[in-house]
C-alpha cells in the first residue's frame, strides 16, 4: 500500500478530502478502499448541480466483483465530477489520490475535521482493521 | 476461518486475497482478477481447485447405478477417462449439483462435485447406492489444479511424467488419463484449451510452483467467475439449485432422453416440463447501456412478463456488461433491466459469450 497523501482528510468509510483554493473540496476513494474492491469497470456519478446531504449515496463504483456504495463525507453542491472515470474507471486503481478522483462539492457548512482523520489517525484506523 | 487447501501457504506467498467459500480459505486473486482473466484467455492461469469434491465409485452395478442416479447417460462413456458433464436430480426434478464423470473402468467411475454441495451430494449419492451395492468412497487426500488457457498444456507438459508426457498431450477434449497416481483430464471451466489434474496433495505444491516458475499466472476464484460467465458455463446455487429444473437453466443438451425405458431420477418431471409452453428461457443478454449487471436483478420483457438475472458480471473480454438470466416463456430479443431504479436495454444473444480467445456474439 501506498504512502498516505498528507494533505488530505480521511474517514471511516475509506473516503479522502482535499480543501481546495476556490473553498471547494476534492473527494475520492482511498488507496484501501480501491485495493478491497477491486478492478473498477463502471463509475456511476452524480449529476453536476446536484445537491447532497452528508451520508447521502453520492456516487456507486462497481468492480467486476461487485458494486458499492460511495457516501458523500460532507453536505453540499456537486460542481464537478470527473468525467475521465466513464471510460477509464481503472483510474482509481491506479490513482486513487490523483487522476481517480471522483466528485469536487462546494460545501454548504462548514466541514467539521473534528469527524475527519489525519493521515496518522487513518493509518491508526487501517491497523487496526483486520486486512 | 475455514478448512485449508493444501495450497494454501503458496498463495498467501504469492499475494492472494482470501475469502471463504464453500467453507475453504480461498484465492480471490493474486492482485487483479482482470489481468487474471486476460492471461487465461491469452496465454496461460491456474487455479487451485482443490476445495473441489472428488469422489470414486465402483461396484460390478456401478453402471446401472449411474444411469438411475444421473440425468446423463454413463453409457456415452465407452473409453478410459472420458468425461461427461451431467446433473443430479432430485424426485422433482431439481438441481442436486451439476457434476462432471469420468469413466475409470467398467466398475470404476469418478465424480467431481461442487465444493458447497460435498455433505449433501454424498448423503444422497450413498443414500441411492445402497440398492446397488455401489462403493462410495471420497478422495480427500487428492488436491487439484486447473491450467487453463491456450499455451496452458504446453506450459504444463513438464509437470508431468516423461513416461505420460506424449500421451497427456495427445489427450482429445474431454478425455483423461492416469498418469501413475495423477489424473489428467482436457477439460476445465473457462472456455479456454487447457488440463485439470488431480494429484495426492503432497504432491501439489511443486506442481503449482513448477507452473508459476513457467509463466503461467496464479489465479483465483474471481476470474474463474468471469471466465465461466463468458464461457456461459453454469454456476451451481446461483444458476440453477435443488427448485431448479434443468430445462430451464440451459442444461437442456445434458440430459439423455433416449433410451426411453431408462428411468433416471427426476425423469417423470423433466418429460412434463418438456414441450410445456410455459417452459421459462434461459438465456444470454448483452448489456447495451453503461452499467453493470448483477444477480438477481430483474429483468422486464414488455407485455410478457419478468424474469430473473441468475448470472451478471462484467466481461473483461469483451468490455461490457453480460448476464445469464431465466426469463418467461416467448420470442422477443430485447427486454430491460432494473439497476438502482433504472431501466437498462439489454439484448438476448446466443450463449456462448466467449470460446477459445474469441468473441462469439454481436457486440
Amino acid at each position: 500500500m501506498s504512502d498516505l497523501p498528507g494533505d488530505l482528510l480521511y474517514t471511516e468509510e475509506h473516503e479522502w478530502l482535499r480543501r481546495e483554493d476556490d473553498a471547494s473540496v476534492t473527494i475520492g476513494i482511498t488507496d484501501h478502499a480501491q485495493e478491497a474492491i477491486g478492478d473498477l469497470v463502471y463509475v456511476e456519478l452524480p449529476e453536476v448541480g446536484s445537491d447532497i446531504d452528508a451520508a447521502g449515496e453520492m456516487a456507486v463504483v462497481e468492480s467486476v466483483k461487485a458494486a458499492s456504495d460511495v457516501y458523500a463525507p460532507i453536505s453540499g453542491n456537486i460542481v464537478a465530477v470527473n468525467e475521465a472515470l466513464a471510460d477509464d474507471p481503472e483510474k482509481i486503481n491506479s490513482d486513487a489520490y490523483g487522476d481517480g478522483w471522483i466528485v469536487r462539492m462546494q460545501p454548504s457548512e462548514t466541514i467539521d475535521e473534528g469527524s475527519m482523520m489525519t493521515p496518522d489517525a487513518y493509518q491508526e484506523f487501517l491497523d487496526t482493521l483486520d486486512h | 476461518m475455514g478448512s485449508k487447501i493444501p495450497l494454501y501457504d503458496q498463495h498467501t506467498e504469492a499475494g492472494a486475497r482470501i475469502v471463504d467459500f464453500g467453507g475453504w480459505d480461498m484465492p480471490l486473486h493474486y492482485g487483479s482478477q482482470k489481468e487474471e482473466h486476460h492471461a487465461v484467455r491469452n496465454n496461460a492461469g491456474v487455479f487451485d481447485v482443490s476445495h473441489m469434491t472428488i469422489i470414486d465409485l465402483s461396484g460390478d452395478c456401478v453402471r446401472e447405478f449411474l444411469q438411475y442416479l444421473l440425468a446423463n447417460d454413463v453409457a456415452k462413456l465407452k473409453d478410459f477417462g472420458k468425461a461427461l458433464y451431467t446433473t443430479m436430480l432430485n424426485p422433482d426434478g431439481g438441481v442436486i449439483d451439476d457434476l462432471i464423470i469420468y469413466f475409470m473402468g467398467n466398475t470404476n467411475y469418478r465424480l467431481i462435485v461442487n465444493a458447497g454441495t460435498r455433505e449433501k451430494d454424498l448423503a444422497w449419492i450413498r443414500d441411492q447406492a445402497t440398492f446397488f451395492d455401489v462403493a462410495v468412497t471420497e478422495r480427500a487426500e487428492l488436491a487439484m489444479v486447473a491450467g487453463q488457457g491456450p499455451n496452458a498444456r504446453e506450459l504444463a507438459a513438464p509437470c508431468i511424467d516423461t513416461e505420460f508426457r506424449d500421451a497427456a498431450v495427445a489427450l482429445k477434449r474431454f478425455n483423461g488419463l492416469q498418469a501413475g497416481d495423477v489424473f489428467i483430464a482436457r477439460t476445465g471451466y473457462t472456455g479456454e484449451d487447457g488440463w485439470e489434474i488431480c494429484m495426492p496433495a503432497v504432491d501439489a505444491a511443486s506442481v503449482w510452483k513448477q507452473l508459476l516458475a513457467a509463466g503461467v499466472a496464479p489465479c483465483g476464484l474471481g476470474a474463474r467467475d468471469t471466465l465461466r460467465l463468458e464461457a456461459a458455463m453454469n454456476l451451481y446455487g446461483t444458476d440453477m439449485d435443488d427448485t431448479v429444473s434443468p430445462l430451464e437453466a440451459g442444461l437442456a443438451w445434458t440430459i439423455a432422453w433416449e433410451p426411453q425405458e431408462r428411468n433416471f431420477i427426476g425423469r417423470a418431471p423433466l418429460e412434463a416440463l418438456r414441450n410445456s409452453p410455459d417452459r421459462q428461457r434461459f438465456v444470454g443478454l448483452l448489456l447495451e447501456d453503461k452499467g453493470v449487471l448483477r444477480n438477481h436483478q430483474n429483468v422486464i420483457v414488455e407485455g410478457i412478463g419478468d424474469g430473473e438475472i441468475t448470472s451478471g458480471g462484467f466481461s473483461p473480454t469483451i468490455g461490457k456488461s453480460i448476464a445469464l438470466a431465466r426469463v418467461p416463456a416467448g420470442d422477443y430479443d430485447r427486454a430491460k433491466v432494473g439497476v438502482r431504479g433504472k431501466l437498462l436495454n439489454v439484448r438476448i444473444v446466443e450463449t456462448p459469450f466467449v470460446r477459445n480467445g474469441q468473441i462469439r456474439i454481436e457486440t
